[in-house]
């Protein structure tokens, strides 16, 4: 479990080698603290849906699923997408408002991320991941905590770099998005690094 | 005419949804390790763009601005869910390949970007011709770099062997490398460092360049 563990974070990062929520993960990490915030939110989400997702998928959508109804040769499974973007969109509603009521500091903190993080693939992608993997109940839940973490860990490490990057002298039409890409590209090579650990 | 043709053409250099606006990557580069693959999700995004574009578009007068997103994600959604199953009843070792990624065409901000942008304020075939624009220029990228890493990482492109005179480029050693993860950031940064120095209007302007010419640095 440890192993599968370390594997969701570096290994199989969802942003540095399926390069999923890249368009979040190049637009918010100009900023060191910005990207804390959407890292922190991203982990949270990440946490609850996949589990949730896992549950729907096998109790109520998967071939097979309704046989504790009677429907035993039922296959909703085409039904995925729709169902595992309502349930992301559905958890991020609640999180919020349970933040704003219990945690109104980390709310406004967080605040005006959390919207964002329901049309990040890198959500949806974790959801889907675990079905097409077969991931048991308590594997998916170390996955969606795992990936959370890799996604945040490497938004606040290329926020650190490109922080330093305002300082340098980058050729004019590197700027901005495409050094970002370069540095990206060395981050996914050292991630990958940690392959066999 | 001239107006239509600009929407069409427009968006594959000038404002290209990926190198100028960062649309839409998300679920693309993972596709790019063979040209088959990508072209796949190319037609499959540009289909899915142009169809959720019109519908949205002959809607658009009567959809309640709170809810607007749900309507336009579940849209969508039953667009891809539709493809998706196209590809699995007639091309299912192309869609085992693509795994998840055609899935994640629902939640590609090209998609929504367009949606929002143009299709909830013009009429049905400008929005049409405006998702069929956005999915060649966002086409064009990703054939690109399909075509670099499948030339480069195997020798072959759509499956046939092309001669390796073209490997000679020095530096490019082990080319299993250009299979792997990094080397499609790498190929993306430099084809916008390539974009915007034909165009250097595209050009981000650095904050510390502005601070030492005495500008107000933005905060």
């Amino acid at each position: 479990m440890t192993q599968h563990f370390l594997n969701s974070i570096f290994n199989e990062n969802l942003a540095l080698s399926f390069f999923l929520g890249i368009c979040t993960f190049l637009a918010v990490s100009k900023r060191m603290e910005t990207a804390i915030g959407v890292g922190l939110a991203v982990i949270a989400i990440q946490t609850v849906t996949v589990p949730i997702n896992h549950l729907l998928y096998t109790f109520l959508l998967g071939k097979g699923a309704l046989t504790w109804a009677g429907l035993a040769d039922t296959d909703l499974s085409f039904l995925r997408l729709i169902s595992f973007i309502g349930v992301i969109a559905a958890t991020v509603q609640i999180l919020e408002m349970v933040l704003d009521r219990y945690a109104p500091a980390l709310f406004r903190a967080l605040g005006i991320f959390l919207p964002l993080i329901t049309v990040n693939c890198a959500i949806l992608g974790g959801s889907l991941f675990m079905v097409e993997r077969r991931y048991t109940l308590a594997e998916s839940t170390v996955y969606g905590f795992g990936s959370g973490i890799g996604w945040a860990l490497a938004i606040v490490g290329l926020a650190a770099i490109r922080e330093r990057l305002k300082y340098s002298d980058i050729p004019e039409a590197l700027q901005g998005l495409g050094v970002a890409f370069i540095v990206s590209g060395l981050m996914s090579m050292s991630f990958s690094a940690f392959a066999r650990m | 005419m001239t107006r239509h043709i600009e929407l069409v053409v427009r968006p594959i250099i000038d404002s290209n949804p990926i190198t100028l606006q960062i649309l839409g990557i998300c679920s693309a580069l993972a596709v790019t390790t063979s040209l088959s693959t990508a072209l796949t999700m190319c037609a499959a995004l540009t289909v899915v763009l142009m169809f959720a574009n019109g519908i949205i578009s002959l809607i658009r007068n009567h959809i309640p601005p709170a809810i607007r997103l749900i309507i336009q994600i579940t849209i969508v959604a039953s667009l891809v869910i539709v493809i998706d199953q196209i590809l699995r009843a007639y091309a299912f070792e192309l869609s085992q390949r693509l795994s998840i990624f055609v899935g994640l065409i629902v939640t590609n901000c090209i998609v929504l970007g367009r949606i929002e942008a143009f299709a909830m304020r013009n009429a049905v075939w400008p929005s049409v011709l405006d998702g069929l624009g956005n999915g060649i220029g966002y086409s064009v990228i990703l054939a690109t770099v399909a075509s670099i890493r499948e030339l480069l990482g195997t020798g072959t492109l759509l499956g046939y062997t092309i001669l390796t005179t073209v490997r000679d480029g020095g530096w490019f050693e082990p080319l299993g490398f250009m299979l792997l993860a990094p080397s499609a950031f790498f190929i993306i940064g430099l084809l916008i460092w390539l974009v915007r120095s034909l165009k250097p209007s595209q050009i981000e302007q650095s904050e510390f360049r502005d601070l030492a010419q005495g500008k107000e640095m933005r905060s």
